[in-house]
């Protein structure tokens, strides 16, 4: 046998050394990839959609007059609801003409090309303040009050100077005035909390458009998930787990909960469209029905987990207590339950986090809808969590679905929302597991 | 409120939370009341007794509870029983107490009983599962033959046109649809299963511990994103920038929603699923057999090549065709991204839509379910289960079989 | 201890220290191992004897927290210098390891395994030699001569380990480490295994861990016993077991300490 020297790498080896290299590079240009991704998802999301969470505002002064807002001038509160928003809009426009004209900028701009500056919600904005605090007709009220989405799309970056020259619903001019009226303090950015709590607005309106009702419906959706997944999911893991004899029975019911956490989502809304709406007769749109799909959804995918638990608690501690005498019943609740608790709850919560964030099943059982009311959780007519919601998920859909620009950052705001929730939840089960995480 | 769900309501004399609450009642008072009459009965000696007093009470409460479940979801399931239900849910809860009650004596073994009760729970609540799988088989079955009774079943799976009309004479072919989620699929296939996979081995056969320990849960915060996310990422940030970089430039065409859009997205969304799938499987390869490799002068690349994948190759094929399952069902990235022209083209620039697409747009807004053009979803459904069905059992077949192998 | 210094050692250690992480587990071993001699390192559970073993073949750099320092050299080079490949090492310095571990594929490519990967073979008929050559040595060929293409995890756990040590001599290494290469295996088929062992000292310096005291003493000449990561003592596999030096290794072989 000859001796090569360990040494001298030879002519193989350095080739077979350089294949290693490569091989190491793909894996590490498929690290990079994946992170590439995820990198341009969030700064794609977060780049338009982080200005959601700002909004312009003017500070305007409206005059009041009684004649036009309350024809009774006893403050009948039944009279004043027959002005409509069409009344107050010019009160409006002549309130933010005479602040245009007191800050001393000069325009060309009509009264209504300047009133037209502001949100069309403005005059619905200032009619319910009217109508909140009837006390103040016959003076004025100062306001901070929305600007339309266009002049906040400009603070934003989002229109310029040039696109406005091509847009019908605004101007150079208007954009100009509205940067001196900024540079004189009139008009103002503050962080938007009317987006957490507004209800959605109408196609015109992007500036006013809100997650109240979606954030609502998703809540109840949650808590309809919660109430009726978890004991369910328990008791079924435990059967399987602990008392289920294996046979082709049990083994039909395995092959099934894993087959179901793989099927398409949009399956359960076809489900839910089937057996909760058309067969029994639950109300469209609710968060009840929206709750249960998602809630049979969830079923599977909290079971897998669960039994993952049960399974991690050693047997010796069922030897232990049927030892001195308990029932198998009471040794899986009064020992194994207990230890496998923590375990469960990161499954349950995992599975909740999924459910928030699936859309698919929600659009078919109507909760696509346009709702401006705020859900009540239980009405008499309705029932427990029966009146007509939305959902964070289907809203942003709702809003990709329009077509003023605005809604773009709308709907990349409310997904930034729904990821915070996520991440709160996330962290919630990553704590639980670190905290009690047990090794046996 | 609809006027026919008003006279729905005052159709029953009894609101349904009425029994329930009185249900809930009766449970919590035969609960005490079991308990106490137990102790009585053994004359206030309670080591007598073959039982706990507090588990008559629990025997009680259980033979209260569970019978008026049961009759609650068989008639819920019967239509409400023409507006009796309240009343028959009484009549249960009541029956379940006297009997239970009748049955005190100190020689009843209450434990054994009401243990009895909670396992009915537990078995009731693992049938649920069958019992969802049946529902949706049901569910759609039903509404897909009211579908074939009105639409040649041949022309809906063998037709290549789709193009439904409400006025009727719709032509409803399923193989546009089909080929959009194909060819969309084995785009994200394509891009994930490279990336996924060897991500996978990198992290678990190079990675130093500091790379893993950022690498992995950067990669799993992908697997948590909704797909509603990423669907708006195809929509504003990946189809503009392939509309405007590639297709136009190449001159495949001036759409934003696409075939490679849709494709590349759902691969993100899949290189985690791919990625943790296989990164299992491999783990599973038993250390001693990288050990065999490495010991006979074998290159890291090597063992991985030549020993841990065709170890692991059923597994990852299990992990395929998982992620393939996905792939064809995955909507909102679709219904965002594909677009919503059934067509049959080879170039991955052109809008194409899917199944799951038009799932979504036969069923919302107005929707007739009387008319083809909206049953035509529940076969388009039942077609998609079918096939994902198929996929995921043979999948979990493979796994399963693979994960015995070296346990 | 006795001075164990060889003409033309084929293995030389001079000061191994290993860590694992904070654990010292070998302790200033100093130890030559001759040539086509079998060699058996001995002792009680977690003594470091596989330890040391898997430093012989640098098998120990893939474990991650793993520490090796001091000096080893093969035929009077460090195999630790920076300028080794463990690939080349490896190639030299065969192993059987503890459990049989053949590879989930053919019999013939369990054994084609290594000849492959270092290009051994030129074309497909030396290939079939090399590999016939291996499973002759290894006692194999005339249970598996008719079914080579059948999987070598189809054998029985005897002929599985034989098949490893076939798929070792298949690449034409010159020290053959065997880490318990008989410890799940039953009596008729270690029986087999220390043969063939007996068989390779002909052509190789094999070096066998085992915990057998009578395995050590049946196959090899040269017998190391090692005690809490230290080598306490090595000699002539005849003069450990009748007449130690060391009182621990008088323990041990009687059955008072592992």
């Amino acid at each position: 046998m000859t001796h090569k020297s360990l040494l001298v790498a030879d002519a193989r080896t350095k080739k077979r050394n350089a294949a290693e290299r490569r091989f190491k590079a793909y894996g590490l240009t498929a690290i990079v990839v994946a992170i590439l991704a995820l990198i341009m998802l969030l700064v794609s999301v977060f780049g338009t959609g982080a200005s959601s969470f700002r909004q312009t505002y003017a500070t305007v002064t409206v005059p009041l007059p009684e004649d036009k807002l309350d024809k009774s001038g006893v403050r009948d509160i039944d009279v004043m609801k027959k002005v409509t928003t069409i009344g107050y809009t010019k009160l409006l426009n002549e309130g933010f003409e005479n602040v245009v004209i007191a800050s001393g900028i000069p325009t060309e701009l009509s009264r209504k090309d300047i009133g037209g500056m502001l949100s069309k919600e403005a005059a619905a904005t200032i009619r319910d303040h009217i109508l909140a605090n009837s006390e103040l007709v016959g003076t004025e009220a100062t306001l901070d009050l929305l600007m339309n989405g266009r002049i906040d799309g400009y603070f934003k970056g989002r229109v310029t100077m040039e696109s406005a020259a091509l847009d019908s619903n605004t101007s150079p001019e208007e954009l100009a005035l509205a940067q001196a009226l900024k540079d004189a303090g009139i008009v103002h950015t503050k962080f938007n909390w009317a987006f957490l709590t507004n209800p959605d607005a109408s196609d015109q309106r992007p500036e006013a458009a809100g997650l109240g009702v979606a954030i609502l419906g998703s809540l109840y959706m949650m808590i309809v998930v919660l109430v009726t997944s978890l004991p369910i999911a328990v008791a079924a893991s435990i059967y399987l787990e602990e008392f289920a004899p294996k046979n082709r029975w049990t083994d039909l019911i395995e092959v099934n909960i894993s087959n179901l956490a793989a099927v398409p989502s949009i399956v359960y809304g076809i489900l839910g469209l089937a057996i909760f709406i058309n067969f029994l007769e639950l109300n469209q749109s609710s968060p009840l029905v929206g709750g249960l799909v998602l809630s049979l959804m969830t079923l599977p995918r909290i079971i897998i987990p669960a039994r993952a638990a049960l399974k991690s608690v050693p047997p010796s501690i069922r030897d232990a207590a049927l030892g001195v005498g308990a029932s198998k019943m009471q040794s899986v609740f009064h020992h194994v339950l207990p230890l496998a608790a923590p375990g469960i709850l990161t499954g349950v919560i995992i599975g909740l986090g999924q459910a928030l964030g699936e859309t698919a099943p929600l659009l078919l059982i109507g909760m696509v809808a346009f709702v401006r009311e705020y859900p009540a959780a239980y009405t008499p007519d309705a029932g427990l969590f029966g009146e007509a919601s939305t959902a964070l998920p289907v809203q942003v859909y709702n809003w990709t679905q329009r077509a003023d620009p605005g809604f773009v950052e709308r709907a990349s705001g409310a997904i930034i929302t729904l990821l915070i929730f996520l991440l709160v939840m996330n962290a919630v089960a990553i704590f639980l597991r670190r905290k009690f995480e047990r090794r046996w | 409120m609809s006027p026919a769900q008003l006279t729905k309501d005052t159709r029953y004399m009894l609101p349904m939370y009425v029994p329930l609450l009185a249900t809930a009642l009766l449970a919590v008072a035969g609960y005490y009341f079991a308990a106490k009459r137990a102790a009585a009965s053994a004359g206030g000696d309670i080591r007598k007794l073959a039982a706990l007093p507090s588990q008559y009470g629990l025997f009680t409460a259980l033979s209260v509870i569970i019978p008026t479940l049961a009759a609650l979801i068989i008639g819920l399931s019967f239509g409400g029983l023409g507006g009796a239900l309240p009343q028959v849910l009484l009549g249960v809860a009541g029956l379940g107490f006297l009997v239970s009650i009748y049955k005190i004596s100190p020689d009843f073994r209450a434990r054994t009983h009401a243990e009895t009760w909670i396992k009915v729970i537990l078995i009731a609540a693992s049938v649920i599962a069958i019992l969802t799988t049946v529902g949706i088989v049901f569910s759609m079955l039903f509404e897909t033959r009211n579908f074939f009774s009105q639409y040649n079943w041949r022309d809906f799976f063998f037709s290549t046109e789709w193009s439904p009309n409400f006025r009727g004479n719709s032509a409803l072919g399923i193989i546009p649809l089909l080929w959009g989620t194909l060819y969309i699929s084995l785009i994200a296939l394509t891009f994930a299963v490279p990336v996924g996979l060897f991500a996978a081995i990198y992290l678990s056969e190079y990675a130093s511990r500091r790379t893993r320990s950022f690498a992995k849960p950067a990669i799993e915060i992908l697997a948590g994103i909704p797909t509603i996310v990423y669907g708006l990422f195809a929509l504003i940030t990946v189809g503009p920038f392939l509309r405007d970089y590639f297709a136009q430039p190449m001159g495949f065409g001036d759409s934003a929603s696409s075939v490679m859009t849709a494709g590349l997205v759902m691969g993100i969304m899949l290189i985690p699923f791919v990625s943790s799938l296989s990164d299992d499987i491999i783990n599973a390869v038993p250390q001693a057999m990288r050990d065999g490799s490495l010991g006979l002068g074998a290159t890291k690349s090597e063992t991985i090549r030549q020993v841990v994948i065709p170890a692991a190759l059923p597994g990852i094929v299990g992990a395929i065709l998982l992620a393939a399952s996905r792939a064809i069902g995955e909507t909102m990235i679709v219904v965002l991204g594909a677009g919503a022209a059934a067509r049959m083209s080879l170039n991955p620039f052109e809008a194409m839509t899917t199944v799951t697409v038009k799932i979504v747009s036969q069923l919302t807004g107005d929707t007739d379910f009387a008319s083809p053009e909206t049953l035509v979803a529940f076969a388009l459904g039942l077609t998609l289960f079918v096939i994902t069905l198929g996929l995921n059992v043979f999948a979990l077949y493979i796994v399963r079989k693979y994960r015995e192998q070296y346990e | 201890m006795k001075d164990t210094n060889m003409q033309n050692p084929k293995i030389s250690a001079k000061n191994v220290q290993v860590y694992y992480g904070d654990n010292h587990a070998i302790k200033d071993v100093n130890v030559e191992i001759a040539d086509k001699t079998v060699t058996a390192f001995i002792g009680p559970s977690g003594c470091g004897k596989s330890t040391f073993l898997r430093c012989l073949n640098r098998m120990n750099d893939t474990i991650d927290i793993c520490r090796v320092t001091g000096e080893i050299k093969i035929d009077n080079e460090d195999i630790y210098d920076a300028k080794v490949d463990p690939v080349q090492l490896r190639a030299k310095v065969g192993m059987v390891f503890q459990k049989p571990n053949p590879f989930p594929k053919s019999i013939y490519d369990n054994v084609a395994y290594g000849p492959k990967i270092h290009g051994l073979a030129r074309n497909k008929a030396e290939l079939d030699e090399i590999v016939e050559k291996a499973l002759r040595k290894a006692a194999l060929w005339n249970e598996a001569k008719d079914r080579l293409n059948s999987p070598g995890t189809g054998l029985s756990g005897g002929q599985q380990q034989r098949l490893c040590i076939a798929r070792a001599i298949a690449t034409a290494p010159e020290v053959l480490l065997m880490d318990e290469p008989c410890s799940a295996l039953d009596p008729i088929a270690t029986a087999q295994v220390e043969e063939l062992i007996d068989e390779l000292r002909q052509s190789y310096s094999v070096v066998i861990v085992t915990h057998s005291m009578q395995q050590a003493a049946r196959v090899s000449q040269k017998t190391a016993f090692f005690h809490l990561g230290n080598l306490v003592e090595y000699d002539d596999t005849t003069k450990i077991f009748t007449n130690p030096d060391d009182p621990r290794t008088e323990s041990y072989i009687s059955g008072r300490i592992g």
